[in-house]
């Protein structure tokens, strides 16, 4: 069994925030406090929740643009921590990008040729020929013509702007791609264009993704199995299909809840919960969750609920279970 | 019962470059909308949804100009009115919600004085009878403890916080109209919930109209009672809303009901050929053609006019045409 | 509804109609600033033939002090006049000319060239190098320009060269704080995040992504600050340290021809004082109308 393409464990991030006088009493925000999760190879894992629930900072971890306070980040069976120069840009060759904007995510002075060809420049001693052969190939799997190219970003819609994107993301045979909020930014009928670009894409190469979003019915769409974040904690795991059968936390249900509709007859349970997501520097005491859950026991201020499996191959932390 | 709103082949044009370029940005619109009822406008970038929303209001940039059609507010046609006029109406009689709230609010004044304004102006409100209105407001969009909160600046509040005070500073004025654009974009899921929740509450409480302009179809399905689809500055559909998720008559309608991905369902999306409209140069015919599935001859040179169909909806479109000859 | 999910197709981008754009444009350009532009640079180039007399040389056939032709005691032989040394006006403001081009796009491009090389610097290395750039920008700023350039030139000695160096050691300051507040927004953007969490060097970061993007802006400010280098240049000469005699430049005409204000021989500082001032109005006008082309949002209207 190969190991997974990524693998985290216990990973934390606390920002300092220097709050009393002469520095004593120094808070943090907690803005990733304990995450694990690992990534199969050809699989999607898609991570949700709103704002202040530590994704974005957990994709930052994952893309080196921050280091972690505790935890490790192994890749393919490998921890980050101990891997020296040579290996560390061996992992950035095979872990990309791509981010919600399209519009400022590509060099507004760069032709694409240039701009796709940039990670194997880095990375690779490939002469000026094999690069242009290699770009070439992947704007065909993107599905942009090569003879695009020769033009700038500007002469690009979004959608197609992110394909670039998508193409830059591929060039050096990666492991793995970190999409954030890929098509958050774009048209709705531009937006199944990508979706199903990327899955395509991974059927044929393999390319594991994880998948931010805040739209559930697009990460369920296409992750195989989702994690649920709640101000920096995964509350709870489980494979698509069955997190949407049987969504098991409360906030997992508020969600789904407060989930637009399909159809205009279409009725989700009220539970839209009351409240708002409280600050990173007063957390709740107990589960994060109990002052806004419509479920909450008296042991849930008091106690951290841990992580217990759950049907569908997965975990939710919730003293309900 | 006369209806609040009656927009009626409305023309919005923009000249760049100029006078060189003319982009059609609005092209023979035409919905009306009665008290109490909320029709959603639905397009994606460049459909015209925002252009036809600040035609209605008089908030045209530099370089567009309404060029044809009526806007009827009550009977009266707001083309036909100065902007000092205009400026009576807006804020009292007709209120617009934008996307982003902290660039409807500003950062340098209290909540309260913000809330207040359009009472303060268009109703000559003062005093405690100002204060208890504002309070009574803050309260219909359910800000917790108006009391102190009104004393607080934008950037104390939240997101959510915020939009909700935009939407009291629209109602403040007691209008017939509420245009909302877009106004959960940027907020998050279960906030957005219960926001949209709020304003359906106020308007089944006050009976204000509300246009509601989205790209999300589940905002429509939600919270409208019709839908008008925008493409290339034109409806290209029109019905209510039930009708349009059950039967939707025109291909883009189709697709844009087929892409959007359903919860729980793996099924493929359908995704749209090519790429959205250029308004500058768009091809003769029907503006959709190039992307249509079913396109007919007839849809490259001749544009469609509207075909009601027997349910309540209206669609522009040939298909439909042909299927009524049918009949 | 027989629709299923298709692989999308190949797209092609939009082709805009760049040739008519471009056109448009160029009706809108600033004719003026341009002609003038254009025409002093050619007469700059081709001063040696054009100019109809050696400027250092008094004029045969004419005396000192004479009038423009068009006055009364004025010859066709120097249709400007003559200076207190009968030589031609004309020929010295064509070959000042030279001067001021050369020393004002010279020492635009050096000050430009030190002060957006130092305000990358500050403002993508950031840090220490950051707070020293600027420590460094804000003390030489407290100078005055003037006064150090004379400084500067009384210490080095005055020549071409020199001035253009001088110039350009003192003008580079504006570069510096302006492109570190560009870099400093660019620093965030995503491309550039894009490009360092691919393992960029932070040169390759700076060649390709954050120089390009700056050239915008540099060069506005350049195409401004010509019109500041070129009088600076006219008030060293002005107050004697600038281009040394008999090399003419304008700011060098200008002081010899200050006791004669109020003689009245007139054509002796309003000539030069106007090239001045037509030099300057075109690279200023021509400045603004390159800021409004370059920057996206206001172009469209």
């Amino acid at each position: 069994m190969p190991p997974p393409v990524l693998e985290v464990r216990g990973l934390k991030k606390h920002f300092p925030v220097r709050t009393g006088l002469l520095g004593r009493g120094g808070v943090s925000v907690k803005a990733v406090d304990g995450v694990d999760f690992t990534i199969g190879a050809g699989e999607t894992l898609g991570l949700i929740g709103e704002s202040g629930c530590g994704k974005t900072t957990t994709s930052k971890l994952i893309l080196l643009q921050e280091q972690p306070t505790e935890g490790a980040i192994a890749f393919e069976g490998k921890d980050l921590a101990s891997l020296g120069g040579r290996d560390l840009m061996a992992y950035r060759k095979a872990v990309q990008v791509v981010f919600q904007d399209p519009f400022s995510s590509l060099s507004p002075r760069m032709r694409v040729a240039d701009i796709v060809a940039e990670p194997l420049e880095i990375h690779t001693d490939l002469s000026r020929a094999a690069i242009r052969a290699r770009v070439n190939e992947v704007l065909l799997l993107v599905g942009l013509q090569p003879d695009v190219a020769a033009l700038f970003p500007h002469e690009f819609s979004g959608g197609q702007r992110q394909r670039i994107a998508i193409a830059r993301a591929l060039v050096t045979e990666t492991r793995l791609i970190v999409l954030d909020e890929p098509v958050s930014a774009l048209d709705v009928s531009v937006r199944a264009q990508i979706i199903n670009q990327l899955e395509a894409l991974q059927r044929t190469l393999g390319v594991s993704y994880l998948f931010i979003g805040h739209d559930l019915a697009t990460v369920a769409h296409i992750s195989h199995r989702i994690a649920v974040m709640y101000l920096g904690k995964i509350v709870e795991t489980a494979d698509s299909d069955a997190l949407c059968t049987r969504p098991m936390h409360p906030y997992t249900q508020a969600l789904f809840a407060a989930a637009l509709p399909s159809h205009p007859d279409d009725r989700p349970a009220d539970r839209v919960i009351a409240g708002e997501i409280p600050s990173a520097l007063a957390l709740p005491t107990g589960c994060r969750f109990h002052p806004r859950c419509p479920a909450a026991m008296p042991i849930c201020s008091q106690v951290e609920p841990a992580l217990k499996p759950r049907e569908g191959g997965g975990e939710v932390a919730c003293h309900l279970y | 019962m006369a209806p609040v709103l009656d927009v009626v082949d409305l023309q919005t044009h923009f000249h760049t470059f100029g006078g060189a370029r003319v982009v059609k940005a609005v092209e023979r619109v035409s919905f009306t909308l009665h008290e109490g009822e909320t029709l959603g406008l639905v397009g994606e970038s460049g459909s015209g949804k925002t252009t036809t929303c600040l035609s209605i209001v008089g908030l045209l940039p530099r370089g567009a100009r309404i060029v044809g059609g009526r806007v009827l507010f009550d009977g009266d046609d707001l083309t036909r009115r100065s902007q000092r006029e205009l400026r009576r109406i807006r804020g009292r009689q007709i209120a617009v919600i934008l996307q982003d709230p902290m660039a409807s609010l500003n950062p340098l004044f209290t909540i309260f004085r913000q809330v207040a304004e359009p009472a303060f102006f268009h109703q000559q409100m003062r005093g405690k009878t100002l204060k208890a209105r504002v309070q009574h407001l803050l309260k219909a969009v359910r800000i917790p403890s108006p009391e102190w909160r009104m004393r607080e600046y934008p950037h104390q509040m939240s997101g959510g916080m915020r939009q909700r005070i935009v939407g009291a500073i629209a109602l403040a004025g007691g209008p017939r109209l509420v245009i909302a654009d877009e106004p959960t974009t940027n907020l998050d899921v279960t906030i957005q919930a219960q926001y949209l929740d709020m304003l359906k509450d106020i308007q089944r409480d006050t009976g204000v109209a509300l246009i509601f302009v989205t790209h999300n179809l589940g905002i429509v399905a939600k919270m409208c009672d019709r839908v008008a689809v925008m493409y290339a500055g034109r409806i290209v559909e029109q019905a209510p809303v039930r009708e349009l998720f059950d039967a939707p008559k025109h291909p883009y309608t189709r697709a844009l009901l087929g892409s959007v991905p359903k919860l729980g369902s793996k099924e493929p999306l359908y995704s749209i050929a090519g790429q959205p409209p250029n308004l500058a140069s768009l091809p003769p015919g029907c503006a959709f053609h190039p992307r249509c599935p079913e396109a007919l001859p007839r849809c490259a040179s001749d544009e469609p006019g509207d075909f009601p169909q027997g349910d309540g909806s209206v669609a522009r479109c040939w298909l439909v045409d042909h299927a009524a000859a049918r009949a | 509804m027989a629709i299923l999910a298709g692989d999308p197709p190949i797209v092609r981008p939009r082709t805009a109609s760049r040739g008519r754009a471009m056109a448009r444009a160029a009706r809108r350009a600033p004719l003026a600033a341009i002609v003038i532009l254009g025409g002093l640079t050619l007469v700059a180039i081709f001063a040696d033939v054009l100019a109809p007399y050696d400027p250092t040389m008094p004029v045969q056939g004419a005396d000192m002090f004479d009038p423009p032709v068009w006055m009364e005691g004025g010859k066709w032989s120097a249709p400007l006049g003559t200076d207190f040394q009968g030589r031609d006006i004309l020929s010295r403001l064509i070959h000042g000319a030279r001067v001021s081009l050369i020393v004002g796009i010279m020492g635009t491009l050096v000050a430009g060239g030190i002060g957006t090389a130092l305000g990358i610097l500050a403002g993508y290395v950031g840090g220490w190098m950051d707070q020293v750039i600027m420590r460094v920008t804000d003390a030489w700023l407290a100078l005055p320009a003037l006064v150090f350039a004379i400084f500067l030139a009384a210490m080095i000695g005055p020549s071409m060269w020199n001035i253009i160096i001088i110039l350009g050691a003192v003008y580079w300051t504006r570069y510096a704080r302006v492109v570190r507040g560009e870099v400093l927004t660019l620093r965030e953007r995503e491309f550039v995040k894009l490009a360092e969490i691919a393992g960029a060097s932070r040169w390759r970061v700076i060649k390709r992504h954050i120089l390009p993007n700056v050239m915008n802006t540099a060069t506005v400010l350049a195409s401004l600050t010509v019109g500041v280098v070129i009088i600076a240049e006219a008030s060293l000469s002005f107050l004697g340290v600038g281009v040394p005699p008999p090399q003419p430049a304008w700011g060098l005409m200008l002081s010899e021809a200050r006791p004669t204000l109020m003689a009245g021989q007139w054509w002796l500082t309003v000539f030069p004082g106007s090239c001045i001032l037509l030099i300057v109005l075109a690279t200023q006008l021509f400045g603004d109308w390159l800021r409004v082309k370059l920057d996206p949002q206001l172009r469209n209207l």
